[in-house]
């Protein structure tokens, strides 16, 4: 195998843990094969060199952002990159940079990609490796072959762990070229609370929870574990709570370490989007809810004395730890 | 605007899913396929409510057997004015990329949709695949669409939030939720869809770089544990010291 190219994003000058994540798989990769771990950073950040820490050999940086909504641009940049030095892999963390380039970047390298790998590769050959992957919504998992001179690979969380053996590298600048084809009007971000593809933990509530107002007791949980807030379907389609925190099939697909479902069924398509959570929490009123066979614990009877219950107990908790 | 849809067949949600040959291939004995809901009711609906805006046409695109024909017919009665097959089982999206970009690239459309990806491999990869084939811009997971002056204006999902795009015609566009409501066919499109033209088109020769080798269920649910409603504690307890995940 040739060198590995990880392609990492920073954000307001700070890398995101998946980021951090891709360069130590990266890493773990080129270590087996014997090649090197180079990063390219996008964006503006003080920080790149501290990319060695988690295992990049060589750091490179882009001398001015480029939107990743301009697919094009970023592809052609990535690629020739590659080509410059001498890559058989790239990867990426899973996000939306991911969706819009993956794809693209893998005809322009006339190789295959493979989205959302979950471990490292096995069977690694000069042009092929095997790499697994979720499928029928978490139903299964599919052991893929993929092949060419560069193939790319972008990151389910945890597909590795990090790794900080390293040191701080030199930062090399690379001269961005070409003109935007996209134009980006306005950037509409919801501060506060971590985005929901990224919660490690998240609290959800359904149409159990009768209305809109009877929110809090989901907001006073969250804020306790420090979650992020999420709702199911029904609730999204009634606009109760905003469509950014619908999860499920239709909505966003998530894999946190716990996810706490109150007051929701369990219908499949839900479950379709959640059920690669590490740990599932429901807590309905019906015990024949069909939630309960997909969940690791759950509590039958009423939440609306049941989560405040629960809210007591990790403010309890959380102040004994301290 | 000439606008094309591609759309894909995947097995139903409520599918139970199992395997065949060693696990090396998908057993698809007694699965109902349905139109991939991401392609029907966002790609295909949005295209319909452009056309109905500006004129023109809407072209649906399927890489599929015969056996799929019944899926191309419903999009029709939808309200597609005319569909293409491509007469291929495709194994990667590679291969369903190159198919359609085959096709699309001799036809000049202005925009080619499709849904953010299809429920059952979730690869999300054969628009962002169309867009290099064809050197066209790509936006993946729009959740909103509006075409005014030959500019695309989109609304494109991004972690925690939307970005709006302005992007000059042809482009190619993923539809996540939110960019169309869900419309069912009526008795009159249904009576119509089988009259209207569905082109079958042989497909390339192809060689897929991506392969599944072998699948596998995950481990089976150790069964739930129920926590007394009076004893959070002890589910808390439970969740940091058993699961370490608090």
């Amino acid at each position: 195998m040739k060198n590995i190219l990880v392609a990492i994003e920073s954000f307001n000058g700070e890398f995101k843990k998946s980021g951090l994540q891709a360069v130590s798989y990266g890493k773990e990769v080129a270590l087996s094969t014997g090649a090197s771990c180079i990063v390219i950073v996008n964006g503006e950040t003080s920080k790149a060199g501290s990319l060695g820490i988690y295992g990049a050999d060589r750091v490179l940086q882009f001398n001015k952002p480029i939107s990743p909504a301009d697919t094009q641009a970023l592809t052609n940049q990535l690629a020739e990159l590659a080509s410059i030095n001498s890559v058989g892999m790239i990867v990426m963390p899973y996000n939306s940079t991911a969706r819009g380039i993956t794809g693209r970047l893998s005809i322009k390298m006339k190789s295959g990609c493979v989205t959302g790998v979950q471990k490292l590769p096995t069977n690694i050959e000069s042009e092929s490796v095997v790499v697994s992957r979720s499928v029928f919504a978490g139903k299964a998992t599919a052991a893929i072959k993929v092949s060419g001179p560069c193939i790319v690979l972008s990151l389910s969380p945890n597909a590795s762990q990090l790794k900080t053996s390293g040191n701080e590298v030199a930062v090399e600048t690379i001269e961005v070229k070409g003109g935007e084809t996209v134009k980006v009007v306005e950037s509409k971000i919801v501060t506060g609370r971590t985005p929901l593809p990224e919660a490690e933990l998240v609290v959800s509530g359904g149409r159990g929870m009768k209305d809109p107002s009877n929110w809090g007791i989901i907001e006073d949980l969250a804020e306790a574990l420090g979650a992020t807030t999420a709702c199911s379907r029904p609730v999204a389609d009634s606009h109760w709570r905003p469509h950014y925190e619908h999860v499920g099939q239709t909505g966003i697909a998530i894999k946190p370490n716990l996810y706490i479902a109150i007051g929701i069924s369990g219908a499949i398509q839900h479950l379709a989007g959640v059920n690669n959570s590490k740990v599932i929490v429901v807590i309905n009123k019906d015990p024949e809810a069909p939630f309960f066979k997909a969940a690791d614990y759950g509590v039958c009877g009423d939440l609306f004395e049941i989560v405040p219950r629960l809210t007591e107990a990790v403010k309890k908790f959380k102040h004994s730890n301290t | 605007m000439k606008i094309l849809v591609c759309i894909s067949a995947t097995p139903d949600t409520t599918s139970k899913i199992s395997f065949k040959n060693n696990d090396s291939e998908f057993n698809t004995d007694g699965i109902q396929f349905i139109l991939n809901p991401y392609d029907e009711w966002y790609a295909l609906v949005k295209a319909l409510e452009l056309k109905e805006k500006l004129g023109g046409t809407v072209t649906v695109i399927h890489v599929g057997p015969v056996q799929n024909e019944p899926m191309i017919r419903k999009a029709l009665a939808i309200g597609a004015d005319d569909a293409v097959r491509v007469n291929s089982t495709p194994s990667s999206s590679y291969e369903t990329a190159h198919q359609i970009a085959h096709y699309a690239g001799s036809q000049n459309y202005e925009l080619i949709l499709s849904g953010k990806e299809t429920i059952d491999y979730q690869s999300g990869e054969v628009g962002s695949m169309i867009s290099e084939l064809l050197t066209l811009p790509y936006v993946a997971f729009a959740s909103q669409l509006d075409i005014q002056n030959g500019l695309a204006i989109c609304n494109r999902d991004i972690e925690g939030g939307v970005e709006v795009l302005e992007i000059k015609l042809p482009v190619v566009i993923s539809a996540s939720k939110g960019m169309a409501e869900q419309r069912i066919a009526n008795m009159k499109g249904i009576m119509m869809a089988k009259s209207k033209p569905l082109v079958i088109v042989e497909p390339l020769p192809m060689a897929s770089n991506t392969s599944i080798l072998s699948y596998s269920l995950p481990p089976a649910k150790k069964g739930v544990k129920m926590i007394d409603a009076d004893h959070m504690d002890e589910l808390v307890r439970m969740l940091h010291e058993h699961d370490k995940v608090i």
